[in-house]
């Protein structure tokens, strides 16, 4: 929308409170075309299960129940292969489009789910508490454009996660109970102080995203037959609708795998891999593959010792994937040394998290990492130009 | 100009529960608040009495909302008056009985060791619902109390000394807490912070449980100076650590959930802690600092970020902390100084608050007078809008202000008063499609959501009977629903039902 017609469609003083933010997007020139889709596997995903280190004898010997059979790990290379339920990965992986991520944690790690989730979500250390989410604290510095729907989308639950405090984020299980829901709102009318401006500024954002979204694209493609699945639907629709929108947040729940791990993990691997080789699948037929990158992460890894109960308990450093058209497909970060366990009998990091936040920041988007990141990390080399 | 017998006080705020027995409830409190201000209706003198807004103002951030009875009572009434009013009727015990398994015995923390993972997996479904039923005893007690300040307060203490269920994981010791936390709601700040550091699942939840001589768990000496005192800045890494040593050998009887002094556990050395040495233990600390301003200072500030703006006034916090030090830290020195200020009076400090979520579920219930059932669907709402009580996000509690609207919230709020004041419409229409209790496809639903619908069908609002109190003076209806006028005025001819719908729905309404 050109800025006249927008002054038009909402009144001058509603403008006025957003202005700064126009300023600022046309100032920073973030790529934010390039979309983000960010998949949060919730509970604390099991690192090793899922990359597995097959060829190091610690593994088994730690894992006497747990670890994959050598025969039946999908291997990537001489030491490193992916769970078997993980097969619809392999063809990303042989286009040199996955991107794995071994060893990625942060220093002094917090094994409560809630805390630690806080601290991904943040951007914190592991002793400072933050309010804002990090990818909130990028899009205050660097807005995405005034014409996009929303900075961020959370689909499928109202946890805002890295994008909480950011004004122009929208939250929705399917885009029609947004609309439905957004009928209530008719912004108007003049902020006399700094909380109606707030609650005016973020009325203003449901209906600019309400007026931009709809679900109806068809795809060729078949999306799993579950939550998950239909969640990466949605998601695909909002990218087909062309609302403009920079992060997409995706959510997979049930990874705290206390007990009876085998089978769960495995059912959880097997949903994740089929639904994002869909949404792979559904970008490409829009055109949208090539300028997306998919990033999973997690509060914490698990245990390197499976417990008493056919599970492994809360860890710390696990692996990750990254994926997308221009990703450079490989082995990243380091292997897990299950040798050199610390006093919780957890892995040590070798890559922060921060690290792959800065990645997203200056690699994907071109905008500055240490403001949103209170501090400096060192991006992957893992996107093409 | 008469002033309103007392016996009136939040009575019509009061929400009506069915129940008969919490009806007795609250009418004996209000028989017992009438005992306790029997002799202190005002005597009218030279000091100008509030007036309706003022009265709406001062009540409307010291409770929940309003009514219309109850602000005329304050009305009449001068600034201390009204305060002395509300501050003389506090921090009394709860009018709601607590769950029953509070009366059982006390549930080892230990229980979970040893269980097989199908008898945890049980256990851990019990320690849900047991948290969910205390949830819903306090959002039951926040509607039916006689002393909305009381709740508030409390509330105000919980954000401030925070503790959460989810990492104490014990219903028994939470409840316990908001028992000691409601206590001293109104009493003595520094009788509090001695009473909150050993209050055991305060202990378990910032870590002392694990502070012992020669591994010190530094995490309650860190929040006790940045959160509970001092506030950021005003201390060393230096004092956390030799404070740490200090409150080494705290623990709990894990059997008993109390308060255990671990002898042996605890270094009796020498410990400079803010320029003061000495073999300080625990206590000696926290007296420390409360020997320094800036705690007062910060609670201070901290007050008026609650009741006043959210940006406080360096000097008027100056004397707010003043009176507050100079009372030996009686909390209702501060709130008197604070409440009585001309700042809490001025027009740039009205309708600058954003609401919580607890204050927009309850205070909308409590104003409007609901009837409602079990509180199941407001317990599911305040953690929807972002507020679940008793498990804050983390030990700075709930960051409040602009932080709870995002667009989510903002939509989900909207929603939730939408359809609260369509309940009477929904309830006709299923009464018109023959009489079903639930519609058809209950019989597929879950559990939880059947129980979320009958609760829903139990909620009641007689709109005419509310309307009628605006009957000889209509104007007035919109002074009491909003702090300020709405941004988006209804069009003429609105009336009735669609007049509150128009005015719940405008921005201003998140506002207090």
């Amino acid at each position: 929308m050109k800025r006249r017609e927008f002054l038009s469609a909402v009144g001058a003083a509603t403008v006025a409170a957003i202005a700064p933010h126009a300023a600022f997007a046309q100032r920073a020139g973030a790529s934010y075309d390039r979309l983000l889709v960010l998949v949060e596997l919730k509970g604390g995903n099991d690192g090793l299960n899922t990359v597995v280190p097959y060829a190091d004898f610690a593994y088994s010997r730690l894992r006497p129940r747990l670890a994959i059979p050598r025969d039946q790990v999908l291997q990537l290379d001489q030491q490193f292969g992916l769970h078997p339920a993980l097969e619809p990965l392999m063809a990303l992986w042989q286009g040199r489009e996955l991107a794995v991520v071994q060893g990625v944690g942060y220093p002094g790690a917090n094994l409560s789910h809630f805390r630690s989730i806080d601290i991904w979500d943040t951007a914190s250390k592991s002793n400072e508490y933050l309010t804002e989410g990090w990818l909130a604290r990028a899009f205050g510095a660097a807005p995405a454009p005034q014409a996009f729907a929303a900075d961020g989308v959370v689909v499928g639950g109202a946890e805002m996660g890295p994008l909480r405090g950011g004004v122009r984020t929208i939250a929705l299980t399917n885009p029609e109970q947004f609309l439905r829901q957004s009928r209530l709102v008719a912004p108007a009318g003049q902020a006399r102080n700094a909380a109606l401006e707030h609650l005016l500024k973020v009325e203003q954002n449901i209906v600019r995203a309400a007026a931009r979204l709809h679900g109806n694209h068809v795809f060729a493609t078949a999306f799993p037959a579950n939550g998950f699945g239909n969640a990466v639907r949605t998601a695909a629709q909002l990218v087909a609708s062309g609302a403009g929108v920079a992060v997409i947040k995706l959510s997979l729940g049930g990874f705290d795998t206390h007990s009876g791990q085998p089978a769960r993990h495995a059912q959880l691997l097997k949903t994740l891999a089929e639904s994002l080789v869909a949404l792979k699948g559904a970008l490409t037929e829009i055109g949208r593959w090539d300028s997306t990158l998919v990033m999973t992460y997690s509060e914490f890894g698990r245990r390197p010792r499976e417990n008493l109960s056919n599970g492994t308990d809360h860890g710390t450093a696990s692996a990750h994937f990254v994926m997308g058209g221009r990703v450079k497909g490989g082995l990243y970060g380091a292997p897990p040394e299950l040798a050199r366990l610390d006093g919780s009998d957890n892995l040590s990091f070798a890559v922060d998290f921060r690290d792959l936040y800065a990645t997203v920041l200056e690699r994907w988007w071109g905008v500055d990492a240490p403001g949103a990141l209170n501090g400096r990390f060192a991006a992957l080399d893992l996107v093409r130009a | 100009m008469t002033a309103t017998p007392p016996d009136v006080l939040f009575n019509s705020a009061a929400c009506r529960r069915r129940k008969p027995d919490k009806l007795l409830g609250v009418s004996i409190s209000a028989l017992a608040l009438l005992g306790v201000l029997g002799g202190s209706i005002p005597s009218l003198g030279q000091a100008a009495a509030l007036g309706f807004d003022d009265a709406r103002h001062l009540l409307n951030r010291t409770s929940f909302a309003a009514g219309p009875a109850d602000i005329e009572t304050f009305a009449a009434l001068t600034r201390e008056q009204a305060v002395d009013r509300l501050l003389s009727w506090t921090g009394k015990p709860a009018v709601t009985p607590p769950p029953s398994w509070m009366s059982e015995p006390f549930e080892s923390l230990r229980r979970f060791r040893g269980m097989s993972p199908e008898e945890r997996k049980l256990a851990l479904r019990e320690l849900l619902r047991k948290a969910f039923e205390l949830q819903s005893w306090w959002l039951t007690e926040m509607l039916v109390t006689p002393s909305p300040f009381t709740e508030k307060m409390t509330l105000f203490w919980h954000n401030h000394f925070v503790s959460s269920q989810q990492k104490v994981r014990s219903p028994q010791l939470m409840y316990r807490q908001n028992v000691l936390l409601r206590r001293h709601a109104l009493g003595n700040f520094g009788a509090l912070l001695h009473a909150i550091a050993r209050d055991p699942a305060m202990v378990i939840y910032l870590d002392n449980a694990s502070n012992r001589k020669g591994q010190p768990n530094e995490n309650f000496a860190r929040e006790v100076m940045e959160l509970f005192t001092l506030g950021e800045g005003h201390y060393g890494e230096r004092d956390i650590k030799e404070a740490a040593r200090a409150f080494t050998g705290w623990g709990i009887d894990p059997d008993r959930g109390e308060f255990l002094f671990r002898r042996l556990a605890h270094d009796d050395g020498v410990k400079t802690v803010l320029g003061r040495s000495g073999s300080f233990n625990g206590e000696a600390v926290l007296d420390i600092l409360l020997a320094q301003p800036q705690t007062a200072e910060h609670i201070a500030a901290k007050l008026w970020r609650e009741f006043v703006s959210p940006e406080p006034d360096p000097a008027a916090v100056g004397r707010v902390a003043k009176a507050f030090r100079e009372s030996g830290y009686e909390i209702g020195a501060a709130l008197r100084a604070l409440l009585t200020a001309d700042a809490f009076y001025e027009p740039r400090n009205r309708a600058v608050l954003i609401k919580s979520p607890v204050e927009l579920v309850v205070g909308t219930l409590r104003q409007f007078g609901f009837a409602t059932g079990e509180p199941l669907p407001f317990v599911l709402s305040t953690a929807q809008l972002g507020q679940s009580l008793l498990a804050p996000p983390n030990v700075k509690g709930w960051p409040g202000g602009e932080a709870w609207i995002n667009s989510t919230t903002l939509l989900a709020r909207k929603a939730f008063l939408d359809r609260l004041f369509r309940v009477e419409e929904t309830r006709a229409m299923m009464a018109a499609g023959g009489g079903m209790v639930l519609p058809k496809a209950a019989e597929s639903m879950t559990e939880g959501r059947q129980r979320f619908l009958r609760a829903m069908l139990d909620v009641q609002f007689d709109g005419g009977k509310w309307l009628s109190q605006f009957d000889d003076r209509p104007q007035l209806l919109r002074r009491v629903v909003l702090a300020a006028p709405p941004v988006q005025e209804p069009p003429a001819d609105t009336q009735g039902l669609d007049l509150i719908r128009h005015l719940v729905q405008d921005p201003v309404y998140q506002l207090k």
